[in-house]
């Protein structure tokens, strides 16, 4: 992911709230449909619930709630990317799934400044694709949601 | 080299444990020549390694201290001074060894002070080494020796100069306590002594299998419930293998994992030793048990614990030599450690024969420091209870020894983080006991499932008391402003609604309120409320991701056979959570009232369903032999052909009443309890379920009516006990036929238990399945029937039985040539490993436990198989 090295990045996209979203390819576990999501009491509101994934539990992260997005209407289907933190897996829900592209690391550009703070929080950069913008998500700063929820 | 150095570390801490306590028992019996033998053999083996490795420091240090021990084989008075001495140098000895172990070299630093005064005991003799006071006032006076001196050795002279100019033993001795406890932190806590035929496995490596292990279970289960929906599937009898199979490797796992709980007391003799010095006490240690087992990870945890409350006992509990002559007690105060396994836990005791708690001193102090008010008048118990509040210590001086800011609280905090609960009871000059009571494993542990607000979660088992249903008494649930109270055997126990604690969604369409699981936290007693009670299950415990782990009432999640994953709640959570004052209030009252809790009650004990139906008398079935409770509406109940039957999951179920006079409800909700066998159900109807209670069950009045094995007194008062197996058959007139229709011609049984309970409850069963049953009461009639002539197709036996058990009943049939072919299943109340191998090494085929009909009749019929394929 650091820009010196690597020209070329792969990414996992996904849509969220018609936005394009990517994340590392090297960051993502598996991409799955997320079923049977238990819900957690007294869990934060950005948690869902917890799944079974091929015998693993899996936390199911809202992205929508995380970008501090109104909710999605029932849908029949729900997308998940499944990611390694500290040892647990995680799996954030997004509306539905995009292409992997492969972008040259050159043409990443810094958030604006002028985007919203708890975007900026979990945004490594953009990319000017050819018909849209691509926002970079930084895996690691996501899951880091607890921080924002106490200070909140 | 590094092997090398690494076997040396293990065994040679090991040994100094050894000496450590052999020491201790030396001290108090200075005429044992063999443990002075033990000990002079080890410290020799390590003074000789030492040499052999190249590690000087050492070398030195255990030769001085082998001489010290020569000189007391040799017949000089063994001092307590001298065996402080000692004491010390092995201390000092682990410490280097510590940092040989951190460091792989032997740290630099002399040992000139410990070796002089170890000389100088030796030329002693023995006698007490002088004070530090005395030699810093006293002159150099010339010292004959009266040989000349050997290579090696220094003048006497120069010996006294080099004493005086080393601090003395009482110095040491705080040092060396310093010391200890680095010794304690960096030493590995596993160093279990090797015997013969045992590897040393890293720990890594078994939590990995474990975890494995645990999934293997998970997979086990999913396959069990795909496998149940088809009710034909050739997997079964392959699937019925591969889950006994795991079942052993997951004991066996777990087996891996157990240490004896010795192993965290090793320390404590020493211990109470050095103390009983300080202190002016004479203490004697007990200990009982130290070979019961318990899982690594709950011995790391209750380790210190255990170190702490000893402590405590020999510091606070226990009176001064002086205090317990005048009180007429013997001199020497007892300090007794026991531990034993009960109903899946461990129960750990430390009981002092002291001064008993001191209860106006410990309402003063929780006065001082704002636990209660002037004005409360706290009861007996709840005084006691307030020893584990944070920061409470009545010691009037602070000792070296404990009131040091970590008490009982800590202890608390650790035993509550394992799921355990420690309990406490006094009396004023007689002593204190606490019990510690802990779960054997944390990795796999039962648990209760139960739904509320929709969602299902698990309560461990080990917390729940008993299962109260409402049943049709409405009124069992009431409420004081809003807190919810269950009136409970003329108590009143205070409720929790599981919904309300979760910040559940209400369901509307919950009949709510259904089922108050009664559970005990230490000596704190409540109930939650939840919808529906669903089973219970072996469940692994994965720990939650850690942006939940601050959910306290959530102690982790699992993965259920169905695949779906649930929450499990944290006993000590929801204790925490109901809040203390209510509660306590309530314990005492039970405590008052000196009602037995459920739980300290007698160990072969069943779980019993309580109902009442037709005449009013109280009616009983073991529980696990009730696949549901049901309350269905009572105008669905249809009829066919005149029966009643009722449409349930998918299916047709015939309702049969459980006795002549029951009648079903016209309106409102009919209770059923549903028996399923080989996926059929029947639904017995019943007019209330009342309760269910653990008791044991001992049919006094065997009973002619057909449909009731016989009566037995179930709570101080006369129950019926049904016979499920007269019920099955009831519900579908083809039930007989049906399986009969398979086998070509009937299979002949033979059935030995020596409890007639069994026979009339699994005979039915065996028949209904299709067998010709001949039951017999023991092994000896059973050997006579066969010896007549009698022949079978398999054999059925109870293991624990009088005179001849169902091992040696196996063995006697595989000596005889006409019998050795019969396969013979064995019916055990306990499934461990141990039994497991004694079957296979007695030549059982298989062994079930004595309440899985369903075991038992696939066992059968895979012997079945085995044995056609064989033919």
């Amino acid at each position: 992911m650091s820009k010196a090295d690597a020209t070329e990045t792969e990414f996992v996209t996904a849509w969220i709230a018609d936005q394009l979203f990517g994340i590392p390819i090297t960051r993502v576990h598996d991409v799955f449909e997320a079923e049977r999501v238990t819900r957690v009491p007294l869990a934060p509101s950005e948690i869902s619930g917890v799944l079974n994934l091929r015998g693993r539990v899996v936390t199911a992260l809202d992205m929508r709630k995380r970008l501090g997005l109104p909710p999605r209407e029932a849908a029949e289907k729900r997308m998940a990317i499944g990611i390694d933190h500290d040892g647990e897996a995680y799996g954030l829900l997004v509306d539905s799934m995009g292409e992997v592209l492969k972008l040259s690391s050159a043409a990443l550009d810094a958030a604006p400044i002028n985007l919203q703070k708890n975007w900026a929080a979990i945004c490594s950069g953009i990319y000017r694709l050819e018909d849209r913008l691509m926002v970079v998500l930084d895996v690691d700063k996501i899951l880091d949601f607890r921080k924002d929820t106490l200070a909140a | 080299m590094e092997d090398l150095l690494r076997e040396f570390l293990t065994e040679t801490n090991e040994s100094l444990d050894v000496v450590d306590n052999e020491l201790i028992r030396f001290e108090q019996e200075p005429n044992n020549a063999d443990i002075l033998g033990r000990i002079f053999r080890l410290v020799h083996t390590i003074k000789g390694t030492c040499g052999f490795i190249g590690l000087p420091r050492l070398e030195a240090l255990a030769h001085a201290a082998e001489t010290v021990m020569g000189k007391f084989r040799d017949g000089a008075p063994v001092t307590a001074d001298a065996v402080s001495l000692v004491l010390v140098t092995i201390d000092r000895l682990k410490s280097i060894l510590a940092e040989l172990e951190a460091t792989a070299a032997e740290p630099a630093g002399s040992d000139g002070d410990l070796i002089v005064q170890l000389e100088q005991m030796a030329l002693d003799g023995g006698a007490p080494a002088p004070a530090a006071e005395e030699i810093t006032i006293g002159t150099l006076s010339p010292q004959v020796l009266e040989r000349p001196l050997r290579p090696g050795e220094v003048s006497l002279d120069d010996l006294e100069r080099a004493f005086r100019d080393t601090p003395g033993p009482q110095d040491k001795k705080q040092e060396k306590r310093g010391d200890d406890r680095r010794v304690g932190e960096r030493r590995h806590p596993d160093t279990a002594p090797a015997g013969n035929q045992t590897l040393r496995v890293s720990v890594d490596t078994v939590e990995r299998l474990m975890t494995m292990v645990s999934e293997l279970v998970l997979t086990r289960n999913q396959l069990l419930e795909i496998v149940r929906r088809h009710s034909e599937s050739e997997f079964k009898v392959p699937l019925q293998r591969l889950s006994n199979v795991t079942a052993e490797l997951q004991e066996g796992v777990m087996k891996t994992r157990m240490q004896p709980i010795g192993n965290a007391w090793a320390k404590l003799p020493r211990i109470v030793r050095d103390l009983g010095q300080e202190l002016g006490k004479e203490i004697e240690l007990e200990m009982h048990g130290a070979e019961t087992e318990l899982d690594r990870q709950v011995l790391d945890i209750i380790r210190d614990p255990l170190t702490h409350m000893v402590r405590n006992s020999a510091d606070h509990g226990l009176e001064t030599t002086e205090e317990r002559r005048k009180a007429g007690k013997p001199a020497k105060g007892t300090i007794r450690l026991s531990a034993y396994q009960a109903s899946g836990q461990i129960v750990i005791e430390i009981a002092d024969d002291g001064r008993g708690l001191n209860l106006s001193k410990i309402r003063r102090r929780a006065i001082e420091v704002g636990l209660i008010s002037d004005e409360d008048h706290p009861s007996e118990a709840q005084l006691h209870k307030l020893i584990f509040a944070p920061g409470f210590s009545t010691a009037e001086k602070v000792t070296s020894v404990s009131g040091r800011g970590v008490g009982m609280d800590v202890v608390k905090t650790n035993i509550d983080q394992i799921g355990g609960t420690i309990d406490l009871k006094s009396t004023p000059g007689r002593g204190s006991t606490f019990s510690i009571k802990i779960p054997l494993t944390l990795a796999i542990v039962p648990a209760l499932i139960v739904e509320a607000g929709g969602e299902r979660y698990a309560i461990p088992q080990v917390a729940v008391v008993e299962l109260v249903h409402r049943g049709s008494n409405a009124n069992l649930v009431e409420e004081i402003n809003g807190a919810l109270v269950l009136r409970l055997r003329d108590k009143l126990l205070p409720l929790l609604s599981l919904t309300q604690l979760l910040k559940l969604p209400k369901q509307p369409e919950a009949n709510g309120d259904a089922f108050v699981i009664v559970m005990q936290v230490g000596a704190s007693l409540f109930g939650i409320v939840v919808d529906d009670v669903m089973h219970t299950e072996e469940i692994v415990v994965k720990p939650v991701a850690a942006s939940l782990r601050d959910i306290k009432i959530l102690g982790g999640n699992t993965i259920l056979g169905d695949g779906s994953v649930i929450m499990i709640l944290d006993p000590n959570g929801i204790a925490e959570s109901i809040g203390a004052s209510r509660e306590e209030r309530t314990i005492d009252d039970f405590a008052a009232k000196g009602e037995a809790l459920p739980q300290e009650e007698a160990l072969k004990t069943v779980s019993m369903l309580m109902f009442r139906s037709g005449s009013g008398t109280l009616k009983a079935v073991p529980l696990s032999l009730v696949t549901r409770l049901e309350e269905i509406d009572a105008r669905k109940i249809e009829r066919s052909s005149g029966r009643p039957m009722v449409q349930y999951r998918g299916g047709l179920m015939p309702l049969i009443p459980a006795d002549e006079n029951a009648k079903l409800a016209e309106d409102g909700t009919q209770p059923l309890l549903v028996f399923t066998d080989g996926g059929r159900s029947v639904g017995l109807i019943v007019d209330e379920i009342v309760d269910i209670v653990e008791d044991r069950l001992e049919i006094k009045v065997a009973s002619d009516t057909p449909g009731v094995l016989g009566s037995a007194i179930i709570r101080d008062q006369a129950t019926e006990i049904i016979d499920v197996a007269h019920f099955l058959p009831l519900g579908f007139s083809d039930w007989f036929h049906g399986r009969q229709g398979h086998a070509r011609e009937k299979k002949k049984l033979l059935f030995v238990d020596d409890s007639a309970f069994f026979r009339n409850m699994l005979a039915p069963v065996l028949q209904a399945a299709g067998y010709d049953v001949t039951a017999l009461s023991g092994a000896k009639e059973a050997l006579v029937a066969l010896d007549r002539g009698a022949s079978f197709d398999a054999v059925v036996t109870d293991i624990e039985m009088p005179e001849i058990d169902g091992f040696a009943f196996t063995e006697a049939l595989r000596a005889n040539a006409n019998f050795s072919h019969l396969p013979v299943i064995a019916l055990t109340s306990t499934l461990s490993p141990a039994v497991a191998s004694k079957c296979e090494s007695a030549g059982m085929y298989g062994y079930v436990a004595k309440f899985d009909r369903r075991g038992l009749l696939q066992a059968l019929k895979n012997a079945a198989v085995e044995l056609q394929e064989a033919a």
